[in-house]
């Protein structure tokens, strides 16, 4: 159930969960690709770009549901950019005094955050007219539900594009790589595989539906 | 239709609110968000600084075998120089020594286009044997699986053990090229056997460490004394 413009939400399990399932940023509305693609490659790059994501997402959306009021709309968008922006360089200095070598993996991405249309779209969309409370919730489901969306990527190209998951090897020596999973198509195919079985799952519930219905009355 | 709601059809662009507020809005939230980022820099700056050196630190200690401290110079034609030297122009130089202050080697950092990006590495160099004595990819963007092998690969590494660095008669230069050859055609000891299926990046490899040699090597020779008295 999404929620109509301008009406202030109560917050429900829901809030939290739409991002997860329903509205998953990734698998349904197939919002911010481009890391999704390219930093997946394995399973701790897309834990830490998940994290620092939702850091960001959670970070913006407190402010910019803090300052809806104030912010006049001809200049709403430049605002939360700055607020993003900000968010960002923090995560970025943050990251490289946690670890050179993961600051390294992640590359561009980090601060390519500010132009995720996730966050923007959720500043946008909801934080703006959300009291602090419904927003802060929601963008902690929508960035958990990124944050599943990166792993199941990264988890099944590590494991196939080099045979381990978080660097443990998982299938044995004579396991032969599929080097192209760690290459930029990998993540097109996975992704796309991804979205075939939630496609399948959602039809399969839709097909059921009727029947179930037409059993009752 | 009201009069004011035409003349906003009229003129779309004619601000409802006034600018003030705009102003107000962007130049306090861009302060907030200078003040968020001094902070957040200020307080990580020590934290990666001293990564940068763990890191630096690791790579010499892996390139020079048997080093347990090192010394940081500044080596140029002009002379050979302590980095804390102010204004002191070159390329930085780690000087290592072992447990007992013997120099044991000298790392390097040398670059070169690979594949697809600039390729930076450190190398170790040994004065008393004149060989490269191992590498560390600093930064790279080669393809993985193919062109990444440059930093793991145990067999191409292993060209790097004792990399023939001699320097010609007049201590100009390297006697020989520093040349990376076909797969499995290693017949000298200053070839480089490529990965099969990585030639551009092995042949990048070769020619960095090629080109700084050949410019680093003899200056090295030349101040080779400064350096074994100069550890600390």
């Amino acid at each position: 159930m999404s929620v109509l413009p301008n009406q202030q939400e109560q917050i429900t399990a829901d809030t939290f969960l739409r991002g997860l399932w329903q509205e998953n940023p990734v698998f349904v509305m197939l919002l911010g690709l481009c890391p999704v693609l390219a930093v997946t490659n394995s399973t701790m790059n897309a834990i830490a770009m998940g994290l620092a994501t939702t850091f960001v997402l959670v970070a913006s959306s407190t402010l910019v549901s803090l300052l809806r009021k104030a912010i006049p709309k001809q200049v709403r968008i430049a605002t939360y950019i700055i607020i993003i922006a900000t968010f960002v360089t923090m995560v970025d200095y943050l990251i490289q005094a946690i670890s050179l070598d993961l600051y390294n993996a992640l590359g561009a991405f980090i601060q390519l955050i500010v132009a995720n249309c996730v966050i923007l779209g959720r500043a946008e969309a909801y934080a703006s007219k959300q009291k602090v409370g419904a927003a802060v919730v929601n963008a902690f489901g929508m960035g958990a539900g990124f944050t599943i969306a990166l792993l199941c990527l990264g988890t099944v190209r590590e494991l196939l594009g080099a045979g381990t998951i978080l660097g443990f090897q998982i299938f044995s020596a004579n396991f032969e790589p599929w080097v192209v999973m760690i290459l930029p198509p990998g993540g097109f195919f996975v992704l796309g595989a991804w979205l075939l079985l939630f496609e399948y799952l959602k039809q399969r519930k839709e097909r059921k539906l009727p029947n179930a219905e037409g059993a009752t009355s | 239709m009201s009069s004011t709601d035409q003349a906003q059809l009229q003129n779309p662009l004619q601000p409802q609110t006034p600018s003030f507020a705009m102003l107000r809005t962007l130049g306090g939230i861009a302060m907030l968000a200078g003040f968020l980022v001094v902070m957040v820099f200020q307080w990580t700056k020590p934290i990666i600084e001293e990564n940068k050196r763990i890191a630096i630190e690791k790579a010499i200690f892996k390139v020079v075998p048997g080093a347990a401290s090192r010394k940081n110079f500044v080596l140029s034609a002009a002379g050979l120089f302590p980095a804390e030297t102010p204004d002191a122009q070159g390329e930085t130089i780690y000087a290592a020594y072992d447990a007992n202050g013997e120099l044991q080697g000298v790392a390097l950092e040398a670059a070169a286009t690979g594949y697809q990006d600039v390729i930076r590495i450190l190398y170790g160099y040994s004065p008393a044997c004149q060989c490269v004595t191992g590498i560390k990819v600093l930064k790279m963007a080669e393809t993985p699986g193919l062109g990444y092998k440059i930093a793991f690969d145990p067999a191409f590494l292993e060209n790097f053990v004792a990399l023939d660095g001699k320097l010609n008669n007049d201590k100009s230069g390297l006697e020989n090229n520093i040349v990376a050859v076909k797969h499995g055609n290693k017949s000298q000891p200053w070839q480089v056997d490529s990965i099969s299926g990585a030639t551009i990046s092995s042949k990048a490899i070769a020619r960095m460490i090629n080109d700084s040699g050949q410019r680093m090597f003899p200056l090295i020779a030349k101040h080779l004394s400064e350096m074994q008295g100069g550890r600390e």
